[in-house]
């Protein structure tokens, strides 16, 4: 069947989805509602509703420039930290409204982690990048700390490879590393949900990979949303995807449905690679 | 000819002119070092760190002008350094982008390229006729005017060098702004910034000018920073522009010490500015 034929042949819209036997039952945990930004005069997003689900992997993707990376920012309201950027609508989380003025962004933040597309380890230890957020909101005792610093880097599959050198800086590892420390790192507070803003783009094909396992795992626990600029990786790692385009919503479904019957032609010229 | 051989004589003429003007640089350089060592080690002798400054025509040591010049600089970063760096760190960290800052900045760098004899009549009006009296307040003072621009500057820019991205992922994790400088921006700059104050110290080392209208000079042995102080540049300045030949001598080997002093002083912060760099 032909993707044209496919559009008709499905049903328009399904915003929550039916379940797989593979999984458990999706509950939305974010609602993204009639949300548009402002880059000062320029509106980068426009009118964005969508859902994201708790223990499923959503993908964000679209050429560069379609507002993927900046809906992203939206979410942990990362984008207040520059003057002349704003958000107008809803950003539900479990029904509350994050988007609202007299919300404590240290505490949104604290419940939301973030990792970006350059590893950012901080100039301090291995050990003091993953107790750095720690610290900020709990006062543990010295063996919890240790405790809570190994299995997040257990998690992140990175224990085996510093745990005789957690005091060493943290900007001594690889690339790959890096990246997976930033992740240890976000989910050591743990949070509810996790952005990931091409996590893999800076790095070689096998920390790729690494990556794209470790995101698979980590899915059991949290709700996911991922930029990325590769189709595959979107693909193989995601249970949704939303395709962004001048910075509007085009299409969002389930990734199998995405990339076999999109129900766009936009969608489909672009998944296919005839632009973009 | 071709192009190719014009080319080559083009380069080889304008190399012989650079490496000319980078050796006629240097010749002053090598020259000044040469007549200093060759004129100050001689004064270099136990008695120039065990006596105060003597009347002509009797032996004598810098003692006195030593100490002075070692206080004043170091209350004269004691309260530049934490100045500078707080403001540094308003300029980078809190107004990024406005006008404000922009003015703040604008008048550091005035103050930054401001003749330090300005600086010294300043505190000269502001402390001295006030006070009635020269003192190596007044001196120290005239000194830390000079180190905050320094400081200012070199603390926005070691800032300015560290990636947003940094600051966005601490940010992130829940951090206050605050903590985001304090345990990561400055983190990140602080060689850079140490160098700046080792930088600002070595300015100081040396600086006459704000020191003749403040902290005068002293003949004797004296630790009141209420009173007149002694201090190497005004020592060297009054010794050396005395018909005496043993002040001359003396005038020569404190030049002597403060040229060292800043050359490790440079060759430190040089040292610390690689080293952060190799680390990174």
């Amino acid at each position: 069947m032909s993707p044209a034929a496919a559009r008709h042949a499905m049903p328009m819209s399904r915003p929550n989805l039916p379940e797989t036997e593979a999984q458990p039952a999706a509950r939305q945990k974010v609602l993204i509602r009639n949300v548009d930004f402002y880059y000062g005069g320029f509106k980068a997003l426009k009118t964005i509703t969508l859902p994201l689900h708790d223990k499923r992997v959503t993908a964000f993707i679209g050429p560069s420039g379609c507002g993927k990376s900046t809906l992203l920012r939206v979410l942990n309201r990362i984008y207040e930290l520059y003057p002349g950027q704003r958000a107008t609508g809803e950003v539900l989380v479990d029904g509350e409204n994050i988007l609202s003025p007299g919300l404590d962004l240290n505490l949104l933040r604290a419940r939301i982690g973030m990792v970006f597309q350059k590893p950012t380890p901080f100039p301090m230890s291995i050990y003091d990048n993953i107790a750095f957020g720690i610290r900020l909101y709990e006062k543990l005792p010295h063996h919890e700390l240790d405790d809570r610093v190994e299995s997040a880097l257990r998690r992140a599959a990175l224990w085996d490879e510093v745990r005789d050198k957690l005091r060493q800086s943290g900007l001594g590892l690889s690339g790959g590393q890096q990246q997976r420390l930033c992740i240890a790192r976000a989910i050591a507070v743990q949070p509810e949900i996790l952005l990931l803003d091409e996590p893999a783009s800076a790095l070689d094909p096998i920390s790729t990979q690494r990556i794209e396992e470790l995101i698979a795992e980590l899915k059991a626990d949290y709700c996911i949303a991922i930029v990325t600029h590769n189709m595959q990786q979107a693909a193989r790692s995601s249970d949704y995807t939303a395709f962004m385009y001048l910075g509007e919503l085009i299409e969002f479904d389930e990734t199998e449905r995405i990339f076999t019957h999109p129900k766009q032609k936009h969608t489909e010229d672009y998944i296919t690679g005839r632009f973009g | 000819m071709d192009t190719y051989a014009r080319r080559r004589i083009v380069n080889g003429l304008v190399m012989t002119l650079c490496v000319a003007a980078t050796g006629f640089g240097l010749l002053w350089l090598v020259l000044v070092l040469w007549t200093l060592l060759w004129n100050g080690v001689a004064a270099v002798t136990p008695a120039l760190f065990a006596q105060m400054t003597p009347p002509p025509g009797s032996a004598g040591g810098l003692l006195n002008a030593i100490f002075g010049s070692v206080v004043m600089t170091l209350i004269g970063t004691v309260i530049g350094t934490p100045t500078g760096i707080l403001a540094g760190t308003f300029l980078a960290e809190y107004s990024r982008g406005s006008k404000f800052g922009e003015v703040v900045r604008f008048i550091n760098d005035i103050l930054l390229s401001a003749p330090s004899i300005i600086v010294g009549l300043f505190v000269y009006e502001l402390m001295v006729v006030r006070m009635g009296h020269f003192s190596a307040w007044a001196g120290a003072v005239a000194l830390a005017i000079i180190v905050i621009p320094v400081v200012v500057r070199t603390t926005e820019d070691m800032l300015n060098l560290v990636p947003n991205t940094l600051r966005e992922a601490a940010a992130a994790l829940g951090s206050p702004k605050w903590k985001v400088i304090v345990m990561v921006s400055y983190r990140a700059a602080i060689q850079g910034m140490v160098t700046g104050v080792m930088l600002a110290v070595a300015r100081i080392a040396g600086e006459t000018a704000p020191l003749l209208f403040t902290a005068l000079n002293n003949q004797f042995w004296s630790t009141n920073l209420n009173a007149p102080m002694a201090n190497l540049p005004v020592v060297i300045f009054q010794f050396a522009m005395s018909p005496y030949a043993d002040w001359q001598v003396l005038a020569w080997g404190g030049a002597l010490l403060i040229t060292i002093t800043v050359l490790f002083l440079n060759i430190g912060a040089r040292a610390l500015a690689s080293w952060s760099t190799f680390k990174q």
